[in-house]
């Protein structure tokens, strides 16, 4: 197969590449250039592109850069930045992944020639018995990244190769060592890549919309602290509300934006027994009834059962079986078979 | 898989190979004969020696005095130097036109100057640098290159030098694509400074030339020992400011043979391309219309594809183009020339720069001829 790797500059995809050329394949890597701003790691900076080059050498195969810092600030950054200014809780990796990845590169891999894409995600694409395919988990059970590839469709998971998805980390880096690559003992990137960690994710938004001070109050509406910038307290949050210390711990319950409010109180507040979704893709097919549901890119799968809307597809109601912690706006919600294994759809929470 | 063999090289204006004279004149210095030119010895007398021959060579062809010559690192420090010499020595407004190379503004950002606009050839606005130089009032320096790298637009120097002359402004001309192909020293002449870089025109990488004429306010951006009159402190690049001499003069004995054939090869590549590919456009003559243009540049644009893409199957080929220029991660980036002439958004993301050069053949041409229509065929259709 002819086959276009994303190399990050990270040690997976360093792997990947490795083994695709192992197994026979006629490998290209590709970086993505995705932000022209600040960022400690990511696909972006000069040194991970560096990184992925110098890869790319030692394995003896072309390395191409390509741009697509237009798309990245379109479907990512700036809703990211709308998220946050309506007190949403967005997953840009999951962005990046549906428009970025596996749709523009995808779409340009394809264009020149190419069979699939492939990259270093842990994660796994299994073959169904009537010939579809689902998204599996990776064998490293710490380390799996489902999660964040729920929306690629019967289409995409046919271009697209995870050769690292079958291997736990520890393998990963022992192959990487193996081979002299020299990302082997690069740690993992951490948090989202166009946010340093320098500026933070306050200092991110700060220049690119406006704080409001907001009152916190507790579910009587009395006043008990402050906060300067609604926009960055999300449901769920403990610090930060400007809580005197002491007494029972109070979380933030609710985030109004327009009002300025921030209503804080115990935690049992937090728990409901469903969410709604949104945005809902369904690459095994509709499906109704009992599933896991991981509300989270690291949160334990919950029992839980689907309720289709009868009139739109793209939207659905999760019921859960018992109380859980509340799903923030914005957070995608991720849908496993029963046994936990393999995805069956996802959606954002409304 | 590895890299496909080149079958046609048309990045000249990225770089162009070394000339076979520049080769047999470095040679000595890359082997048996060395020294610092600076010493006060018979190793050190040599080397100043070949430098010094070097540098009436080079100001014999770029039509300056040799102490008029300051060698630099190449043609980004020489534009560098330019700009932010000239502004140091002389505090006050700079002008450059919106087309000029990174080298060339962002030192004009750095000290805080404005851009002239261009036409939709990509040749600066005469009347727009004349209101400019008006509505400032405070002008010293207007920055302008004598040809375009992207589009190859050659641009009125000594018009422009006019202008700013008579409003006490000094010139400074980026002539690092223009001294590949026309006589410096007649289409620079009314520049008081001008920057050529060595790689361009078959010299080695490295290396290039500020001339600074008598006179002009101009104060040093490197200090350390003094060489160059205190204007570029460092140990001369001997081995590579006697390549570059060797190039030049090999160039210029060249140039008239090398210009006619060129352009004629570029001008067939330009026919077969745009009788091939559907609603292809030369981007900097719309109308056809050439004469504006260096005969080593075709620049097009190509609606409904993507120059990654295109690159990605040209490389695949063996065929060497370029987009835009490129950043240090080696990613293409939106071209601030094209922006300037106005060009479309849309026509922009298909930009194609084809530069040809001394080393250009007609088997070249005839590979570019054959791919590059099938390529954009194929793009257009896997939309």
């Amino acid at each position: 197969m002819r086959v276009i790797v994303a190399m990050s500059g990270g040690v997976d995809s360093s792997v990947a590449a490795a083994r695709l050329i192992e197994a026979g394949h006629d490998v290209v890597g590709v970086t993505m250039k995705l932000w022209g701003g600040e960022s400690d790691t990511g696909c972006c900076s000069v040194s991970d592109v560096d990184d992925a080059r110098r890869v790319a050498q030692q394995l003896g195969i072309v390395h191409h850069v390509w741009t697509f810092t237009d798309d990245f600030q379109q479907h990512v950054v700036d809703p990211y930045v709308d998220a946050h200014r309506v007190g949403h809780t967005p997953n840009p990796c999951i962005e990046c992944n549906r428009h970025l990845k596996f749709d523009r590169m995808l779409a340009r891999a394809r264009a020149v020639g190419y069979d699939a894409v492939a990259t270093g995600h842990h994660a796994r694409i299994v073959s169904q018995p009537d010939g579809t395919r689902r998204l599996a988990r990776g064998a490293d059970a710490a380390k799996d990244q489902s999660y964040v590839l729920y929306m690629l469709g019967q289409e995409q998971l046919a271009h697209t190769l995870l050769p690292v998805g079958d291997l736990t980390k520890d393998e990963v880096r022992a192959e990487a060592d193996r081979l002299g690559l020299r990302t082997a003992s690069k740690p993992d990137s951490q948090d989202v890549c166009f946010i340093t960690s320098s500026a933070g994710r306050a200092g991110f938004l700060g220049r690119r919309l406006d704080f409001h001070p907001a009152r916190v109050v507790d579910t009587q509406g009395t006043e008990v602290g402050r906060v300067e910038a609604v926009e960055l307290v999300t449901v769920g949050q403990r610090r930060g509300l400007g809580l005197p210390g002491g007494g029972d711990s109070r979380y933030a319950v609710a985030v109004d934006v327009p009002s300025r409010t921030v209503t804080v109180g115990p935690p049992d507040l937090l728990e409901v027994s469903e969410v709604g979704l949104r945005s809902m893709v369904w690459p095994a097919g509709v499906v109704a009834g009992p599933v896991k549901a991981q509300c989270s890119a690291h949160g334990t799968p919950r029992e839980a059962v689907v309720v289709l809307d009868p009139t739109d597809s793209t939207r659905a109601r999760l019921v859960f079986e018992t109380p859980t912690r509340r799903v923030a706006t914005g957070q995608s919600v991720v849908l496993y078979t029963h046994d936990n294994t393999q995805v069956l759809a996802g959606g954002i929470a409304t | 898989m590895p890299s496909q063999p080149v079958t046609a090289y048309l990045d000249h204006a990225a770089t162009t190979p070394l000339r076979p004279e520049a080769r047999a004149a470095m040679a000595p210095w890359l082997g048996e004969r060395f020294g610092n030119p600076s010493g006060a010895h018979g190793v050190a007398r040599a080397a100043r020696q070949a430098i010094d021959e070097a540098r009436d060579t080079i100001a014999g062809l770029l039509g300056c005095a040799p102490n008029e010559v300051v060698f630099t690192g190449g043609g980004t420090e020489a534009d560098n130097l330019a700009v932010l010499g000239t502004h140091a020595a002389r505090p006050g407004t700079v002008l450059a036109s919106a087309v000029e190379h990174h080298a060339v503004l962002e030192p004009v950002e750095l000290v805080g100057g404005s851009t002239v606009p261009v036409d939709g050839r990509g040749v600066v606005d005469l009347s727009a640098l004349s209101a400019a130089l008006k509505a400032h009032g405070d002008v010293t320096l207007v920055t302008v290159m004598t040809a375009n790298n992207e589009v190859g637009a050659v641009q009125p120097v000594a018009e422009m030098a006019r202008l700013a002359h008579k409003h006490g402004a000094a010139v400074h001309t980026d002539a690092v694509q223009a001294a590949v192909w026309l006589d410096i020293g007649t289409v620079s002449a009314s520049a008081d400074l001008v920057a050529v870089s060595s790689h361009k025109f078959g010299g080695p990488q490295g290396v290039g030339v500020l001339v600074a004429r008598k006179g002009t306010p101009l104060h040093p951006r490197q200090v350390g020992g003094g060489q160059e009159r205190e204007l570029r402190s460092g140990t001369h690049n001997v081995a590579g400011i006697v390549g570059m001499a060797a190039a030049l003069a090999a160039k210029a004995a060249a140039r008239e043979e090398e210009a006619a054939r060129v352009g004629a090869l570029r001008d067939r590549l330009a026919k077969g391309l745009l009788s091939e590919i559907p609603d292809a456009v030369e981007t900097a003559a719309p109308d056809g219309d050439r004469s504006h243009l260096l005969p080593g540049t075709l620049h097009l644009t190509i609606p409904g594809v993507e120059s990654e893409a295109l690159l990605f199957l040209l490389d695949e080929a063996g065929i060497c183009a370029s987009a835009a220029s490129a950043c240090a991660s080696g990613a293409q980036e939106a071209s601030h020339v094209l922006a300037a002439m106005g060009t479309p958004l849309a026509a922009t993301a298909g930009a194609l720069r084809l530069t040809l050069g001394w080393t250009s053949t007609d088997a070249e041409v005839d590979r570019v001829l054959d791919v590059l229509p099938a390529v954009v065929a194929r793009l257009r259709g896997a939309r």
